[in-house]
């Protein structure tokens, strides 16, 4: 079988499987590498030093967090100013902060919060995007969820709207009531905060910015 | 479910894993049905099935039932393939039986508990609430074990036995297939890690491992049922792999391009996810050329009517052929480049292309290998079609057709109006989800999805009774 052609020939297509499959799985470990060291948790130093982490520490519950467009890179991050009262404190310490996210990201896989919502644009698409929730403008002094609530801060509109969300529809697809408790909806709330303040690369485009009428209303 | 036409031990376990595989199918209908309602009528099951609890049972049964349909599929052709019994068959029965038990437990819990308190008890024992592997930690060590023990008969039965083409490329796929669920077994307050490895779970199985299951199947179905030659069936079959794995493992970065993950992902999740529908034209193509290749070569010799000896069957995997091309390649690509995807990341439109490229790609060859499997169970030579089974047929991939174009048309709404124009808060969210287009297409939703759901009533009814069917040569 001198004459027969390797492009026909079983073996070389099993090898060529085998050698692309090998190099596609070493360079995407490799990159895993790169990335999980991007995207592992900052610290409380880095906060204060003002080093900028794609995935801050917990204790950026202590901070303003705002998102703003950046010409550089041609989308908006999240931008993290000054000391701002999360529940009437900004001196949470990195184990108070850690202990209160770590409750809040129990929480929203107990409370199955993803099969609903998308996190991060990942989940089911019946209830809005929560990535950059905790800036949304209707949780704002100007919003109307805090006169909804009663409340006279972001966090505790929010706090509020978790533990009795059937108390406050915003629409006819309702937020059932999940159980949360007092002290789960706080952790839920940290842990919107600190997702808030994530680099997501641009996403969600123009989060906030647009509150004008849609179609003349 | 006992059939004397059996002479293998592993084809009848291949039967027990089909029926529970079927009965599972119909719960993912019937969970995502309530699902459907709820978008035209949110008041319905409120506080009692809330849309979450709906749409994990809808999307958990779909992954169960196909992981019990895939390891139905290779119990049936092990025997074919390597030409002896499957080793461990004992221990394969046991498993079986563990496997199914723990699944019927874990909907329960889903059903009647349905959350948790915020700590470790409710991730190990209620909800990881991770979407498609909410399954809670106990049950994930269950599915390790139990699919441990399918891999060890599978490698102990193709090392002993005849390690075909199709059986190395199984043996490959599926240790892989099992060893990814590791990487969805964790707890971290970091959701960007979280949703990193969350990841390696879902796009390693459905745009890689499951992929090149599928391409194994298919190459096994084109055997069996038109007689297509082993050696060229196989060489594709490795092309396919090559392709399969060198643009689905990369591509990849498609799912890292908001998760706050580099930027650099933009640029590989956009090169290697584009390249990804090209092994879906080439299994495509494969199917249709060997299926025209054999009738021609028949019609040369003079043999009068078609090769297909499973027409049911063979009718599903040329369903999968098209419907792997168009759902999981056409309706991929429409949204993988970061441009395109920065808005329609997370809409309706993710939804539609999740319909068709579940149905297209897996249900449908599974569905095929459910009619070889009663074939060989009621000893038929040439299965043809019943009105029934051309009914399903039409029925469910036209019902599925149709979910697709509406949650598409939705889709549009939800990335131009939610997020374009409204910037994607939650004003701009329902304002997208109570436009015209929206509430029509979810209503078009439910309409075909009822009419999948019918074609399914169909094919258990075809299921049940065409092994009884005189049309058929024994």
């Amino acid at each position: 079988m001198a004459n027969k052609s390797v492009w026909s020939d079983n073996r070389f297509w099993q090898r060529s499987a085998a050698w692309v499959t090998g190099f596609a799985a070493i360079l995407l470990i490799w990159l895993t590498f790169d990335t999980s060291g991007q995207i592992s948790m900052g610290s409380d130093a880095d906060l204060k030093n003002g080093v900028t982490k794609r995935v801050p520490g917990p204790t950026v519950i202590n901070y303003k967090i705002t998102y703003e467009m950046d010409t550089k890179r041609g989308h908006e991050v999240p931008v993290i100013g000054a000391k701002e009262k999360f529940f009437g404190r900004d001196d949470y310490s990195e184990k108070e902060a850690g202990d209160l996210l770590h409750l809040g990201k129990l929480g929203s896989q107990a409370k199955n919060c993803m099969d609903c919502h998308t996190l991060l644009g990942n989940g089911a698409y019946y209830a809005p995007d929560l990535t950059k929730a905790w800036l949304d403008p209707a949780w704002e002094s100007t919003g109307s969820m805090q006169a909804m609530t009663g409340k006279n801060t972001k966090e505790e509109a929010m706090a509020e709207f978790l533990q009795f969300p059937s108390k406050y529809p915003t629409h006819a697809r309702m937020m059932p009531n999940l159980g949360i408790t007092a002290a789960e909806a706080k952790g839920l709330v940290a842990f919107l905060k600190h997702m808030s303040s994530i680099d997501t690369n641009g996403f969600p485009r123009n989060f906030g910015k647009i509150q004008g009428a849609l179609n003349g209303k | 479910m006992a059939s004397n036409h059996l002479k293998w031990e592993s084809k009848q376990l291949a039967t027990w894993y089909f029926t529970f595989a079927a009965i599972i199918f119909g719960a993912q209908l019937l969970f995502g049905l309530i699902a459907a309602i709820q978008y035209v009528m949110p008041g319905f099951l409120f506080e009692i099935v809330d849309f979450s609890i709906a749409r994990i049972l809808h999307i958990n049964a779909l992954v169960v039932w196909m992981v019990f349909a895939m390891i139905g599929s290779v119990y049936w052709l092990l025997p074919d393939e390597t030409g002896i019994e499957t080793v461990g068959i004992k221990i394969g029965k046991l498993l079986f039986w563990v496997f199914a038990a723990a699944i019927v437990v874990v909907v329960l819990v889903y059903l009647l508990v349905q959350v948790g308190p915020a700590d470790e008890t409710t991730i190990w024992f209620i909800t990881e609430g991770r979407e498609y592997i909410e399954a809670p930690r106990w049950a994930d060590i269950g599915i390790v074990v139990v699919v441990l023990g399918f891999i060890g008969n599978l490698y102990a039965t193709g090392m002993k036995g005849k390690p075909t083409g199709i059986v190395t490329v199984l043996m490959a796929d599926m240790l892989a297939f099992a060893g990814i669920y590791l990487a969805g077994m964790f707890f971290t307050d970091n959701i960007s890690v979280d949703q990193f490895w969350w990841w390696w779970v879902i796009h390693l199985w459905v745009e890689a491992t499951w992929e090149v299951f599928v391409g194994a199947i298919a190459a096994y179905g084109l055997i069996t049922m038109i007689g297509a030659h082993r050696k060229v069936v196989e060489m594709w079959l490795w092309i396919e792999v090559a392709m399969l794995f060198g643009s689905g493992i990369l591509g990849m970065g498609h799912h890292y391009f908001w998760i706050g993950t580099p930027e650099y992902w933009w640029e590989i999740g956009a090169l290697f996810s584009a390249l990804e529908p090209l092994p879906l034209v080439a299994m495509f193509i494969h199917v249709l050329y060997d299926w025209g290749k054999q009738q021609g070569a028949a019609h040369q010799r003079g043999e009068e009517g078609s090769v297909i000896t499973n027409k049911p069957a063979f009718t599903w995997f040329i369903l999968q052929a098209f419907g792997n091309f168009l759902g999981a390649g056409v309706w991929g690509f429409f949204h993988t480049l970061p441009q395109v995807n920065l808005y329609t990341h997370g809409t309706q439109f993710t939804s539609a292309h999740g319909h068709l490229a579940f149905f297209g790609a897996y249900a449908t060859i599974l569905i095929g290998m459910m009619y070889v499997a009663i074939q060989g169970s009621n000893g038929i030579k040439v299965l043809k079609h019943t009105k029934s089974s051309i009914a399903a047929a039409w029925m469910i991939a036209g019902g599925v057709m149709g979910m697709t174009v509406a949650l598409t048309i939705a889709g549009y709404v939800d990335v131009i109006v939610t997020r374009a124009q409204m910037g994607a808060t939650w004003a701009g969210y329902f304002d997208g989800h109570s436009g015209m287009w929206m509430l029509q297409g979810m209503d078009w939703r439910l309409i075909m999805g009822v009419v999948t759901f019918l074609g399914f009533l169909f094919l258990i009814k075809d299921f049940l009774s065409t092994g009884k069917n005189a049309v058929h040569i024994r």
